[in-house]
């Protein structure tokens, strides 16, 4: 398989699928713990579901569940676009 | 997970089978106020937690996706096979961090209340992600059973789940469950007054240690904890999430006095 293009996770366009690369060396400590058992491990398909209107929050789809995020965390999830 | 040899569990009694478990019950609402055992009712939002605790208390707990959701712990109770149960449901929670109020109560109530039995209900058709929770909440009790739910809904998905291996592996007992259609519910009673009483003895599934270094780090923070707080449970699992920089542990037990708390001696209704 090619090289993927790695990004962060709050420029994934709504109903785009992608799969997890990383969690940032930046986010540590609980913040990270928080994304981990949220599910969010490398290898995760994550889908971005919706916008809220001020968009600040974005709901994605992760193992199951949705769970909405801010952009100054999703800045720290580095995927690629499937 | 073995059962007690003093009292061996025998099948095909009158006494296992669903009819006769579900005459013995008797559903008291808010009805309580002196119980033998309390349960907590745990898991990950929207497993169908609410629609249990209505099945066994015949309380009407708003269920359902949105709104209303459970935002605080509601109570109930109910009489099975002559005691006394209270019944605690509990907001959905995704892990013991809490970073949210709710999930606040949730962890501090399975972490300090230290409820007789902790039924985590799980959803069978997001095994993977509701496991997650499961283990770190047989992390802090070794009495628990597993409420595998939405078993209808896994069925008609064709998931198929080995509840048998799953039970032997989490070393708890774990009840295949359609509570919004009152399937499992005598046997998941079942399952929880043996474990309320000691018939059955959970073995779950523990990481015993991180590494030598971590274990020799939290050593002498065990022995401080316990010393501060005589009557806390779960010291090594409170060590840790100081470690982890958690603060909101350190405060749950300083300022609501936690390290004290048994079991609640009075019955109350929080359901705002
Ligand atoms: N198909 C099916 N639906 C169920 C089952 N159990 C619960 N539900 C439904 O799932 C939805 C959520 O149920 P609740 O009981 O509110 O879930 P909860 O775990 O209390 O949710 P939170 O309090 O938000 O964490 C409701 O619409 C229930 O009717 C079940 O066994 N099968
Ligand atoms: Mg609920």
């Amino acid at each position: 398989m090619s090289e993927q293009k790695v990004i962060t996770l709050q420029h994934l366009k709504i109903g785009q699928h992608a799969r997890v690369v990383s969690i940032s060396q930046k986010c540590h400590g609980l913040e990270r713990r928080r994304f981990i058992d949220l599910g969010i491990l490398p290898g995760t398909i994550i889908v971005a579901e919706m916008r809220s209107p001020s968009g600040d929050l974005t709901a994605y789809l992760i193992r199951g569940s949705v769970i909405a995020f801010r952009s100054e965390q999703t800045r720290f999830i580095n995927i690629s676009i499937l | 997970m073995t059962v007690n040899t003093a009292v061996p569990k025998m099948y095909g009694r009158c006494e296992d089978c669903g009819i006769y478990n579900m005459a013995n019950l008797k559903k008291l609402g808010i009805n309580m106020d002196k119980w033998d055992y309390m349960i907590a009712l745990a898991g990950n939002p929207n497993t169908g937690k609410s629609t249990v605790f209505n099945a066994l208390t015949g309380l009407r707990q708003h269920t359902g996706n949105w709104p209303g959701k459970t935002v605080t712990r509601a109570e109930g109770g109910f009489i099975y096979n002559r005691r006394g149960y209270k019944l605690v449901d509990l907001p959905g929670t995704y892990s013991l961090m809490a970073t949210s109020l709710d999930e606040e109560v949730a962890r501090n109530f399975v972490l300090f209340a230290k409820p007789d039995v902790t039924v985590i209900v799980v959803d069978s058709t997001r095994l993977e992600r509701n496991l997650n929770l499961v283990l770190q909440i047989l992390e802090i009790t070794d009495r628990a059973v597993v409420c595998l739910n939405l078993m209808d809904e896994a069925k008609r998905k064709q998931i198929i789940v080995d509840e048998r291996r799953l039970a032997r592996d989490l070393g708890v007992p774990v009840i295949p469950t359609s509570a919004r259609y009152n399937q499992g519910i005598p046997e998941l009673l079942e399952a929880v007054h043996d474990v309320a009483t000691g018939r059955v003895v959970c073995r779950p599934h523990r990481v015993k240690s991180i590494s030598a270094k971590v274990d020799n780090i939290i050593k002498p923070l065990i022995t401080q904890i316990k010393s501060a707080f005589p009557n806390l449970p779960n010291a090594r699992w409170v060590a840790l999430r100081l470690l982890d920089g958690d603060m909101s542990i350190m405060n749950a037990i300083r300022d609501d006095g936690l390290g004290e708390l048994n079991h609640a001696p009075a019955f109350n209704l929080a359901v705002a």
